[in-house]
This record gives C-alpha cells, structure tokens and sequence, in this order.
C-alpha cells in the first residue's frame, strides 16, 4: 500500500487566523462555564484582549510571506494588512455592543465568540490563494452573521432580518459554489496560481471556455451579493435596518471588505482573462455608483441611508479593484482602511443615540444634536465629512487616491460617473451635518455615552482626521505592504 | 466532449416521456366514480386523525442538531481508522484537533442544557 503524504504546512503563517478561531472556541466555553449572567461584558473584553493579542502576533510575520496548505492559503504583506483591518473592526465593533446589548435586554455572550469567529472567516479570506478556501472563509463568516443579524430575537425586525440574510446568503453560496466547480471543470484547478496558469498556458478550446465563463459569472454573482453591488443589492438595506446595530456596523465594514479583499486577488489572478472580466465589473462598478448613491437620497431613516451609502462606496473601491495591477491595490487599501474607521464611527453616533433602548434612527432625532452634545455633533459631522469625502478627512484622501488610480488605469468615464454620484453624495450626508447644527430639537432623545462607545468613537475620530490630515506614513506602509503581491 | 452525454438526455426524455403518457391515458380511459371514502386522505389504512401539519416541539431540532455533530465525527473517524498507521503521528495530531474542535462544540450544548430532555 502506497504510504499516504500530509503536505508540509506552516502554521507560522496562519498566528493570527488562529490565535482568533482558537480563542474564540475557548471564549465560548469560558463564557458557558465561568462568567455569570449579567456580567457578560466580561466576555467582551476578553474578546478585545484575544483580538489584540492576534494583531500583535501578526507583527513578526511582516517580513515573511510563503504559503502553507499546498498553496490553499498565503501570507504577504497584503494580507497581513488587511488582517490588522479586520482586527480591528471587529473590536470596535465589540466596543460599542458591550453596553447596547444590556441596554436593549439582549444580552448574551455568545455575540463576542461570534464576532470573533466571523473575524476568522474575514482572515481567512484574505489569506486564501484558492477557491474552496475562499469559500470557506465566506461560509464561517456568513453564517456566524446570519445568526448576529437575528441576535435581537423577541424583535420581529431582527428575525426578520436574519432569515432574509440566511435565505439569499444560501443562495449566492450555492451560486458561488457552482461557479467554483465549473471553473474547476474547465480548467481542472482551484487554486488561483494553477487557473491563472491554466489561462496563460494556451487558448481554449470553444467548450471550456464557455465552461469557464460561466463558472467566473456564478463566481462574481456570489462575490457581488457579499460585497452588495449593484443588482445584488436588495437585501441590504432591509438587513442593516433589522439587525442590532453593532452587527449592521460589523457588517457594513467586515463583509465588504473581506470580500472585496478577495475579489481583488481573484481579480489579479486572472489577468489573463481580462478582456471579458473587467467589463462586466465596469458595469458593475457604474450601477452600484449611481444606484447606491440615489437610493440613499430618499432616505429619513439613518440606518437605511448608511446602507445604501455602504453599497455607493463599494462602487468606488471596484474602481480600485479594476486597475489593481497598477497602483489600485494601494488605494484600495487605503480607502478600506479609511472606509473603515469613518463607517464605524458613523454607526457608533447612531448607537450612542439609541443608547436608552429605543430605536432613535430617524433624521429628525439628530436635529439640534449640536445643542445637546456638541462633542457628538461634531464628531458626526466629521464622519459625514469622509463619508462624502471632503477634504481634510480620511474619505477625502482615499477618494483622491481610488479616482486618480482609476483615471491612470485608462477608466476615465467611470471616474466621471464617481465624482458626480459623490457630490449627489454629499447632498444626503450634509443634510445630517445641517439638521444636527441649524435645526431645533424635534423630538426628546438623550444619547448617552459610555466608556466603550466614547472609546470607539474617539479612535474612529481621530483616526479619519490623521488619515485626512497626514496619510503620508499609512501610504507608506500600505506601499510597502503591497510589494509581494505581485501587482 | 457533450456529444457523450446524449444517451443521459435521451434517457430522460424517455423518463420524461413514460410519465406524461401513463398519467394522460390513464386519466382519459380509467372510469372515475368517486365516494367520500375514496376521496379521503390514505392514512395506512386508519381514519384521519387531525390535520397533517402540526407543531412539532422544538427539542427535536436541537437533537438533530446533536445527531449531525456525531454524525461528521463518525464520517471522520471511519476513514481515519483505514488509514491511520500510514498517517502516523501527524494524522493522530490533525484528528486530534478535529476531535477538539468537536469537543468544544459539544460541551458547549451540554453546559447550555440541550442534553436535558424533559
């Protein structure tokens, strides 16, 4: 009998995606056996401490990259950074919820292991070099969020939320996981190396292509129901607005940017097949700009606005994805990051608003915020000022960095159709800034702030404006983080 | 390269075909005389006792749940067990992580009380 090889793996270069999972399993346990009930905060800083002790172990691995797994999974610069950026929502996102929870009587410690775990399913994302674990990574995050998003249980709206996720997120898995196998069908890899091998090494015959153009179709239908582009939208709203608003806050950064991050290596992957890839996102990227942006215009409601506001930025960084292979891939890291922080501080004002229980997502319940809480209000503001890019804020700057790639990669219109959709943009974010500073109060609403949320929405804070003011040491290290992709 | 999968289509055609054709002659040509009897549900022969759709108690769920952890376990283990001199230690250590992983989630259930039925 031929003896069996286990191919050599480097658990070196998955610390980080470990240290996360690994923790977030025993926090589950710990949080069962030892922590009472009603101090499950506990539990939440427990959760920080394992998300920061990872980001630190991911700090040797800067200067080494390799692969492990026969090739399933990587580790470069790129990954590494896009991990510290996950880390890091992911425990924003665990500061604001450690006071909501209790506040809205939903608490329960199993939302930090979950975060913890769908932050795994974002690790592994960046870190897949290969279609199963990619769709691994996509799975262990969709489906500790199909649970977050129903986490407000008795609440009809967060049931509701939850099976619509879990219905169309079933879907786009079982579209992506058939793109996968008729890929593999027509060019008989999974790894992203041996297809792009398979498509540099000679012209195909008329069957496989087909083949494989369908597959790459099924893949990017899975791929745009994550990442919520443009027709593959629909859920989104209706799911920020049912779901806690941490988790909305989680997903509106995590899920996009986790799988955007993937999107742009497949999209590098497959250079060779260009001609038709780029194309279909153009398209893609076009709809999501303008119907993202249009639709938040008729917004009242905050946190349906801020759906459709994720769903127009997710336009502009596709441009960044489009010309990765130029200097894209730096500003899409850049406006990932930026994104990021700005969106996470935007979701933290709205949860310090609804902080006494009650649902306080209207527009009219900022009016006069100044007057109440002026530090608020003006954090806000700066918020609403990188969203719409204005200049000395983060959103400015990566903005400037997604178009001026974009316009050197040749995609001029797209650009065009960019800066306009902005100023329709800052139309509907300004609206917010005017009704929080030039308006009365319409209706009694107290936010009030505690450590973790004063906390989370002081980093996010500062962070846009240092982004905003001096991105030059973070360009850097995002230029220096991209030299091993090969792009 | 599809021109080989015309026997598979053929064949379903006749499936398709075979089907169809029964169920039409036979509702044309079979003589129909009904009686309350006959309409009624077929309940292995009984009376219908209360409507089909009912609520079922939501413990079964989670004992399903239950089943499936043991289920990948025993899937796992099986081929494991045919193989397992040839892996030696690194295949110990690998199902010993899988085994770990499983552990977690089952003491997890027991701690929160889905083993109790009452």
């Amino acid at each position: 009998m031929e003896s069996l090889q286990i191919p050599p793996v480097d658990l070196r270069l998955l610390t980080p995606l470990l240290i996360v999972v690994g923790w977030a399993g025993a926090l589950l346990l710990i949080d069962v056996f030892f922590v009472p009930d009603g101090r499950k905060k506990i539990t939440g800083y427990l959760a920080i401490a394992g998300l920061a002790v990872a980001g630190l172990a991911g700090i040797p691995l800067w200067n080494l990259s390799g692969s492990t797994f026969s090739g399933m999974l990587v580790l470069d610069r790129y990954s590494l950074a896009l991990t510290w950026i996950f880390l890091i929502a992911g425990a924003l996102s665990i500061a604001v919820a450690l006071d909501y929870l209790p506040r809205h009587a939903i608490e329960q410690g199993e939302y930090y292991p979950l975060i913890m775990f769908a932050v795994g399913g974002m690790i592994l994302m960046a870190q897949s070099a290969d279609l199963i674990t990619l769709f691994l990574g996509i799975e262990l995050l969709s489906i500790t969020l199909y649970i977050l998003t129903g986490f407000a249980y008795p609440r009809v709206a967060s049931e509701e939320a939850g099976m619509k996720y879990l219905v169309l997120g079933a879907f786009a898995a079982g579209f992506f996981v058939y793109g996968i196998a008729l890929i593999f069908g027509a060019t008989g890899a999974t790894s992203l190396a041996g297809i792009a091998a398979y498509l540099g090494r000679q012209p195909f015959a008329p069957q496989e292509e087909t083949l494989f153009l369908a597959g790459a179709s099924l893949v990017l239908i899975g791929f745009s129901f994550k990442i919520a582009l443009v027709p593959f939208h629909m859920w989104t709203p209706d799911v920020y607005e049912g779901s806690p608003t941490p988790v909305a806050a989680f997903m509106s950064v995590g899920t996009k940017g986790a799988a955007l991050a993937a999107l742009l290596r497949v999209t590098l992957a497959l250079e060779e097949a260009q001609t038709f890839w780029l194309p279909i996102l153009a398209v893609l990227a076009a709809a999501t700009m303008i119907l993202g942006n249009l639709g938040a215009l008729g917004q009242s409601n905050l946190k349906r606005m801020l759906a459709y506001s994720s769903i127009g930025h997710a336009g502009y960084i596709l441009l960044g994805i489009m010309v990765a292979a130029e200097r894209g891939a730096e500003a899409f890291l850049f406006y990932i990051l930026a994104y990021t922080l700005t969106n996470l501080g935007a979701f933290g004002v709205l949860i310090a608003l609804e902080q006494r229980g009650e649902a306080a997502w209207s527009i009219d319940d900022f009016a006069g915020l100044y007057q109440r809480r002026p530090l608020l209000a003006v954090a806000m503001a700066l918020f609403m000022f990188s969203l719409a890019g204005v200049p000395p804020t983060a959103g400015f700057m990566g903005k400037f960095f997604i178009f001026t790639a974009a316009y050197a990669g040749g995609l001029g219109w797209l650009v065009l159709i960019g800066v306009l959709t902005s100023a329709i943009a800052a139309y509907y974010y300004l609206r917010v800034v005017v009704k929080m500073f030039m308006q009365e109060p319409v209706r009694e609403v107290r936010p009030e702030l505690t450590r973790g949320l004063n906390t989370e929405i002081l980093i996010a804070g500062v962070a846009t404006l240092i982004l905003g003011l001096l991105p030059t040491p973070i360009v850097l290290l995002v230029e220096r983080s991209l030299v091993a992709l090969g792009g | 390269m599809l021109g080989s999968f015309a026997p598979i289509l053929i064949l379903f055609l006749i499936a398709v075909f075979i089907a169809v054709f029964v169920i039409t002659v036979s509702s044309l040509l079979g003589p129909r005389r009904s009686s309350p009897r006959k309409l009624a549900p077929y309940e292995s022969g009984m009376e219908p006792i209360g409507p089909a759709i009912r609520r079922i108690p939501v413990k079964f769920y989670v004992v399903a749940m239950l089943f499936i952890v043991f289920d990948i376990e025993v899937v796992f283990f099986y081929p494991y067990a045919l193989v397992f001199r040839q892996l030696a230690v690194p295949g110990l250590i690998a199902i010993g992580v899988f085994f770990l992983v499983l552990v977690v989630g089952f003491v997890y259930e027991w701690r929160k009380g889905a083993l109790t039925w009452e």
